[in-house]
C-alpha cells in the first residue's frame, strides 16, 4: 500500500545543493512493523516527512493506497495527513497546559464530526493505549514522558489512519519507559495497524518485524526479521 | 458552521490555557489606551476650560486701559499713567454706533470690614452698563443704578465671595452696611457666582457707583480701564479702529504710536491663551504618544515571545492535518480578540481615569473621541500584526521544521 520509486530530495540552502534522498525504491505492505534506522544525516528523517505527507520529493513518486501524493499541494497534504496518517513525536508533541482529551480531539478539529462524537472517540483511543481514565481531564503538563506518548498515540489513532509514523517516540524516554511504549506499538501492530518507526537506536529498531537501513541517503539493508 | 465555531472554541481555549500570556498581553493594551484617553483628556479639558474662562469675562469684548507714563523720557510703564477720564467714555459711547455698551471703571483694592469681619479685595467702581460687557448677573437685591451714579451713593454690590468672607454663607446681607477706608456702604445686592479665577475674579470683587469711587475712595477724576461691547463678533475690529481715533483726537496724539492708551479685544487674548493651551495639549499627547509606544512594544514583546512555543503548536497542528487557512484564521482570531478585550478594557480605564482626575485634581477633563480611535486603532493594529505575523511565518514552514524549531 505503500510504493516509493526513486525518491529523491534535495534540499537547497543558498548556493549549497544537499541531496537527502537518493532515488530510494521500496514498498511496505498493509499492516507492517517497519523500523527505518541509520544515523543523524542518513537521510531517515527526509523520509519520514515524505512517507509523512509533510514535505513532497523533489523527483521520484509516492503512491499510498494506490493515490500518488508526490504531486499534492499544501492543503491536499494537510487534507491527506488528516485522514489517513497518525503522527507520534519525539517531544513537544502536546499542547500546553491542555486536557488529555482536547488533546486528543486535535486531529478532529474543523472536520464534520459532533463534539460528543469526538469525546467519545478520543476516550475509546485513550484506553486503547492504555491510559487509565483518571487522567483524562489532567492537563498535558502534569503527565510523565511514558503517559505524555501514551496520550500521542491515541492522538495518532483517532482518525483511525492507514500509518502510524512514529519519529523517535522513546528519545526522551528511559530504558524502561521506552520499553513499555514499544510494547504498546507492537499491540497495535497485533491488532492490524501499519506502523513506521524512525530511530537511530538498533534496539528500539528490534521491536518491529522489518528493518530498513539508511544511510547517505540510500537504502542500505532491506530485512525481514525472520529471514535474518 | 461547525468551522466557526471550532475556531472560536479554539481562540477561547488557547487564550484561558495561556492565562499570564493573555493577561499580559491584554495589560499593555489597557496601559497603551488607557493612558493616551487621560492624557489626551486632561488638557482639552485645560484647554476648554481656559477658552470658556476667559469668553466668561464678557463677550465681544474690547479692553481700553491707560498706557505709559513719559515724562521727561523715563517710562513708568504699561498701565501707570492716568490718561482716561469718564469724558473718554461719554465721548465713545456718544460718537458710536456700533457699540452695545460702554462701561468705565475705577479698580484698586482696600481693606473692608462689616460687624467684627474683614477682608481685602477688589473695589470696582462702574455703572449699570457694566453688567452688560462683563457678563455679569445679579443674584439677589439691584445692581447700581444711573441715580446712584450721578447722586455718587454710598452703596455696594458684592460678589458672592465676599458675601461669604463678610457675612458667611447663605446669609441674606442686604440693607447691611460695610465699611470701605473709613466710609459707610449700603450692601444693596450680590452678584451671580460665576466660577472662573484669576487676576480679576468677578466673584471676588465689589461693586460701587462710578463717581462713588472717584470721591470718596481714588479721589482724583481718572479711570482704570474702559470696557466697550461690540455689537456683535464681526463688529470687534472695526469698533476697536474707531475706539483707536476717537481716543487719539481727544488726546491731541497725532502719531499712534505714541498713543497713551493700550487696546486688548477678547480674540486677540483667547488665541494667545489657546497657542499656550495647544501646546500643553501637544506636550500631553506626546507623553501619551510614547506610552502608546511603549504599550505597543509591550505588546509586540508578548507576542513574540511566545513564538517559540506558538510555531512547536502550529508545527503540531499543520503535522495532524489541519489546513494552514484554519491556523491562521484562529490566530488572528485570538489577536483580534485580545486586542478588542484589552481595548475596551483601557477605554474604560481610561474614561475612568479621567473622571477621577476632574474629581481629585479639580481639572477640567474632556475625553476626545479622536484620542479613543488613535489608541485603539494603534494598539489593536500592533497586537494584531505582532500576533498574526509570526503565526503566518510559522504556518509557512514545513511543518516538522516548526515543530522543532527552536
Amino acid at each position: 500500500m505503500i510504493e516509493c520509486k526513486n525518491l529523491t530530495k534535495i534540499y537547497v540552502n543558498g548556493d549549497v545543493e544537499t541531496k537527502a534522498l537518493n532515488a530510494v525504491s521500496f514498498r511496505i505492505e498493509k499492516g507492517e512493523f517497519v523500523s527505518i534506522i541509520g544515523p543523524s544525516g542518513s537521510g531517515k528523517s527526509t523520509l519520514m516527512h515524505i512517507l509523512g505527507a509533510l514535505e513532497v520529493p523533489t523527483s521520484g513518486t509516492y503512491f499510498l493506497d494506490g493515490k500518488e501524493i508526490s504531486k499534492y499541494d499544501d492543503d491536499e497534504l494537510s487534507m491527506l495527513r488528516q485522514q489517513k496518517i497518525g503522527f507520534v513525536f519525539q517531544a513537544f508533541n502536546l499542547l500546553p497546559r491542555t486536557t488529555v482529551l482536547r488533546n486528543v480531539m486535535l486531529p478532529l478539529l474543523y472536520t464534520d464530526t459532533t463534539k460528543e462524537e469526538r469525546e467519545e472517540r478520543a476516550r475509546e483511543c485513550l484506553k486503547y493505549a492504555g491510559l487509565e481514565e483518571s487522567k483524562f481531564q489532567n492537563l498535558s503538563n502534569q503527565l510523565s514522558g511514558g503517559q505524555i506518548q501514551r496520550v500521542a498515540i491515541a492522538r495518532a489513532l483517532i482518525n483511525n489512519p492507514a500509518i502510524i509514523l512514529a519519529d523517535e517516540p522513546t528519545g526522551n524516554l528511559d530504558t524502561k519507559t521506552s520499553h513499555i511504549v514499544m510494547q504498546a506499538f507492537q499491540a497495535l501492530h497485533k491488532q492490524g495497524h501499519t506502523i513506521i518507526l524512525i530511530t537511530h537506536e538498533p534496539e528500539i529498531a528490534e521491536y518491529a518485524e522489518r528493518i530498513i537501513s539508511v544511510r547517505d541517503g540510500m537504502i542500505e539493508s532491506d530485512h525481514k526479521k525472520e529471514t535474518r | 458552521m461547525m468551522i466557526i465555531e471550532d475556531i472560536l472554541k479554539e481562540t477561547f481555549w488557547s487564550l484561558s490555557a495561556n492565562k499570564v500570556r493573555s493577561g499580559l498581553t491584554i495589560l499593555g493594551i489597557v496601559i497603551g489606551i488607557a493612558s493616551v484617553i487621560t492624557m489626551v483628556s486632561i488638557g482639552q479639558g485645560a484647554q476648554n476650560s481656559i477658552a470658556s474662562s476667559i469668553q466668561s469675562i464678557g463677550s465681544n469684548l474690547i479692553l481700553v486701559s491707560p498706557g505709559a507714563q513719559r515724562g521727561s523720557n523715563v517710562s513708568a510703564g504699561r498701565g501707570s499713567s492716568q490718561t482716561l477720564t469718564v469724558a473718554d467714555a461719554d465721548a465713545l459711547k456718544s460718537e458710536m454706533t456700533t457699540v452695545k455698551a460702554v462701561a468705565p471703571d475705577v479698580s484698586r483694592r482696600y481693606q473692608m470690614t462689616a460687624k467684627g469681619t474683614n477682608t481685602n479685595t477688589q473695589v470696582v467702581g462702574t455703572v449699570p452698563d457694566y453688567l452688560i460687557v462683563r457678563n455679569v448677573a445679579i443674584d439677589t437685591g439691584t445692581f447700581i443704578t444711573d441715580n446712584q451714579v450721578k447722586s455718587s451713593a454710598k452703596v455696594v454690590v458684592l460678589g458672592p465671595t465676599v458675601r461669604d468672607d463678610l457675612f458667611g454663607m447663605d446669609i441674606n446681607p442686604i440693607g447691611q452696611t460695610i465699611r470701605i477706608k473709613n466710609v459707610d456702604f449700603e450692601v444693596i445686592g450680590v452678584t451671580l457666582a460665576k466660577g472662573g479665577s484669576g487676576f480679576s475674579n468677578p466673584d471676588d470683587s465689589v461693586y460701587v457707583p462710578l463717581t462713588s469711587a472717584q470721591h470718596f475712595l481714588s479721589g482724583d477724576i481718572f479711570v482704570s480701564s474702559i470696557s466697550i461691547a461690540a455689537s456683535d463678533a464681526t463688529a470687534v475690529a472695526s469698533v476697536q479702529e474707531q475706539v483707536k481715533n476717537i481716543l487719539l483726537r481727544r488726546h491731541n496724539i497725532s502719531d499712534p504710536t505714541l498713543a497713551d492708551f493700550n487696546l486688548m479685544n477678547q480674540a486677540d487674548i483667547i488665541a494667545t491663551a489657546s497657542s499656550i493651551t495647544g501646546t500643553f495639549t501637544i506636550l500631553l499627547a506626546s507623553i501619551a504618544g510614547i506610552s502608546l509606544l511603549v504599550g505597543g512594544i509591550g505588546i509586540m514583546n508578548m507576542m513574540l515571545t511566545t513564538v517559540t512555543e506558538r510555531t512547536r503548536e502550529i508545527g503540531l497542528r499543520k503535522a495532524v492535518g489541519i489546513k494552514k487557512e484554519y491556523i491562521l484564521w484562529q490566530f488572528l482570531s485570538e489577536a483580534v480578540v485580545l486586542t478588542f478585550f484589552g481595548g475596551m478594557m483601557g477605554i474604560l480605564l481610561g474614561w475612568i481615569a479621567s473622571l477621577l482626575v476632574s474629581q481629585f485634581a479639580g481639572l477640567t477633563t474632556v475625553i476626545a473621541p479622536s484620542s479613543v480611535f488613535l489608541a485603539f486603532g494603534v494598539s489593536g493594529g500592533v497586537g494584531i500584526l505582532f500576533g498574526f505575523y509570526p503565526a503566518k511565518r510559522a504556518a509557512n514552514l514545513v511543518p516538522m521544521d516548526a515543530l522543532r524549531y527552536e
